[in-house]
This record gives structure tokens, sequence and C-alpha cells, in this order.
């Protein structure tokens, strides 16, 4: 028995495959789905989606606030900025992260964002 | 003489058939982007669907009837439309019949007493409402050609926005619908207030979701969501539609090219062999005069 999972932003879908068992971060902590899991919608903040496949590899994707529904062993995660591991460009994240940085304090929600957003995907291209 | 005849005809070839190669090019490029566009409309479509049903399932949870982009005005006394048309012309009809629906659409909106607000995609409308002295709220160019995501949430930012502050009380979406390659239909529809409550059909009761935070601010982070996708999956329809109309209106440019050719030459041919049989005559009437001196 293993999980369907998908991957979905508005422009195509990222992923779509099988799963043994998938890590994603709700706006109240993270949460981890294997089959059985009760129906469940959230709300994803800011943070790493992580798809262990039925093979035991782990598919990373960097999705910046979404929705994950599960119902029926079947988890869709839905964001209207995902980009998976191998999508990120990591000079350009770091140049991002450094502008961002260099800024110094950040009055606004906006910024803070895309600080996040930045060091997240850092973290995921591993730079 | 006629040989004059000839060189204007030939000349008049030759341009024609310069046309003929531009617009078979043109309708080879649009054939290439309605394929494209059509596949960037498919992709977009399971994002679409899955908000869809979320929504669904929160509103079946009783979340977010108040939610403020559901809300339903007493009376309409300000109407939106989002107009979406391309920035480039020889379309054929394309952008015509959009422009035209949305007039007529405003003017009936005008003769019930309803005040307009014109929210404009792509240079064509932006163009013809303001030649003709409407008043535009917004315009948007240079997107309507490839939508992204990003261009959608541009517009349903200004959009949601003039809608939640109560400025208008409606919104409808003009575009043209892509069914097939062969058939685009415009239509005018209801964006805002948006329907997010679907009726529950029989049987179909799903097991209780647990829910992380609550369902009402879920639902109130989805909606906007929902609205982008809308717009966007409308967007990506017209973009469909808008090479559809311009590989028609090119492909009909290269036949009518080739025929006018063929007319044209034939004309040539008879000019030329007018030409060739007035001089003959001349060299044999001038022989003839030599031989009887």
């Amino acid at each position: 028995m293993t999980l369907q999972v998908e991957l979905v932003s508005p422009e195509q879908v990222l992923y779509s495959g099988e799963a043994h068992m998938v890590i994603a971060r709700t706006t109240d902590g993270e949460i981890a789905f294997m089959t059985g899991h009760a129906p469940f919608i959230g709300s994803l903040g800011i943070g790493a989606v992580t798809i262990r496949t039925s093979e035991g590899d782990d598919v990373k994707a960097a999705v910046h606030e979404g929705f994950v529904e599960v119902a029926d062993n079947r988890v869709t995660v839905l964001s209207d900025v995902a980009e998976l591991v191998g999508d990120i460009d990591a000079s350009r994240a770091r140049r991002a992260l450094e502008g961002l940085e260099r800024q110094g304090d950040l009055e606004d929600a906006e910024a803070e964002a895309a600080l996040r957003r930045a060091r997240l995907r850092m973290e995921l291209a591993g730079g | 003489m006629a040989g004059g005849e000839e060189r204007v005809l030939r000349r008049r070839i030759r341009s024609v058939q310069s046309t003929k190669k531009i617009t078979r090019a043109m309708e080879l490029i649009a054939a290439t982007r309605v394929v494209k566009a059509q596949q960037r409309a498919a992709d977009a479509r399971p994002y679409s669907e899955q908000i869809t049903e979320v929504i669904q399932h929160l509103s079946q949870a009783g979340a977010g009837r108040e939610h403020p982009l559901l809300r339903q005005a007493e009376s309409l006394d300000k109407v939106a439309f989002v107009v979406i048309t391309s920035d480039r012309g020889l379309a054929g009809a394309y952008n015509t019949s959009v422009i035209r629906a949305a007039e007529r659409d405003l003017m009936g909106v005008q003769s019930e007493g309803a005040d307009y607000s014109l929210i404009l995609v792509g240079k064509k409308a932006a163009s013809y409402f303001g030649f003709r002295r409407y008043r535009i709220d917004a315009e948007f160019t240079g997107m309507s050609d490839t939508p992204r995501y990003e261009d959608a949430r541009q517009v349903a930012e200004v959009v949601t926005g003039a809608f939640v502050d109560g400025d208008v009380d409606q919104v409808r979406l003009v575009y043209t619908r892509f069914l097939s390659a062969a058939t685009q239909r415009v239509v005018v529809r209801r964006f805002m207030p948006l329907q997010a409550v679907a009726e529950t059909r029989e049987g179909e009761l799903r097991a209780d979701y647990e829910y992380e935070p609550s369902p009402a601010v879920i639902f109130e982070r989805l909606l906007p969501r929902y609205a982008e996708a809308r717009l966007f999956a409308a967007m990506l329809d017209a973009a469909a539609s808008e090479h559809a109309s311009r590989q028609r209106a090119m492909k009909a440019a290269t036949d009518n090219a080739e025929e006018l050719i063929t007319k044209l030459s034939r004309q040539m041919n008879r000019a030329r062999q007018e030409s060739i049989t007035t001089e003959i005559m001349e060299i044999v009437g001038g022989a003839e005069a030599m031989s009887q001196r």
C-alpha cells in the first residue's frame, strides 16, 4: 500500500507518483502523512515538502505557501509557488539571499517572507 | 503597347507572392503556438481542479460563508468587466468579437442604471475603449500572448481589491473560450462574487476532514488563490483562442493570395500572348508589304 502523491503548481504538475511518506510544514508545524492517514486539509507555510518514494529516495521541493489535502491515500500538495530541488537555481538564490541580508532590518512582512523563501531555497539547494 | 500591361501584372504578382510568404509563415507560427498554448492550459488544469475540490470540501464543512469574496450585493450599483484581448492584431475577428460582447454587456448594465468599471487585458481592448473615451480603471499589456501565473495574480489583485472594498458589486469576465482548434466562443462569465459552494451530490458526503488550522482560516487563504486560478485559466484559454484565430485568419489570407496569383498570372499570360500575336501580325504585315514592292 502506498500513497499517491501529486505536487501541483498553477502552471504544471511538478511531481506525480507513489510514495511511502510525505512530510510537509503547515502553518502550525511539521506533519507527516503515511498510508491510512485520516482525511486532512491543511494550509502550508514556507517550508520544504519531502516526498519519500517507495524506493526510499527523497524528493524535496521548496513550497512557499500552499495547501495540502489528504484523502483515501492520496496526497495533493497545491502551491502557487513551488520548486523541485533540481529546479532551484542555487547561485540566483544565494544572490537573492545576500541582497536581502544586506538590506538589514526588514520592516515589512513581505521582505521577511522573501528572506525566508531565499533561506529555504539555499537550504534545499545545499549551497 | 501591351508589353507594359504585362510588366505591371508581373510586378503585382511578385508583391502578392511575397505577402503570401509572410502570411504563410505567420500561419505556421500560429499553428505551433496553438499547440503550445493548449498544452499550457492542460498543464494548468490539475491545479484549478484540485483547488476547487478543496474548496468544496471546506464549504461542506461549513467554512467561511461570510467571506468577502462571496458577498452578494443587494443591488448592482457597479459592475466591473475584465476584458481579455490580445496585444497584436492580424487574428481575424478575435479581438472585435470580445470587445463587441463586452461593450454590449456594458451597455446593458448601463441601461439598468448601474455604473461600470473596466479592467482591460491586451492592447487591443485598451486602444478600443480608450479611443471611445470609456473610463478605464486598469489595463495590462504584454501578457496575453503567453500568460504566466504571475500575470493572472496581478490582474486578480486589482479585481479582488475593488470587490472586497465594495467598490464594485460584481465582476464579469469577458474572454474567448477555447473549445477546440476549430471552435472558440466568446463568453461573459460572472467572476465575483465567487461561487464556491457547489451543491452536494447525493451519497457523496465525505468523511470528516481534519483541518490545520481551522477551516475558516484555510478557506480565507484559499479563496484568493482560487480566484487567481480561475482568472489564469481564462487567460490561458484566451491565449489559445488568439493563436487559433490568427492561424485561421492567416490561412484565409494565404489562400486568398494564392487565388489572386492564379488570376493575375492568367491575365498576364493573356496579355503576353496578345502582345506576341500583335508582334507577329506586324512582322507578317511588314514582310508582306516588302514582298509586294
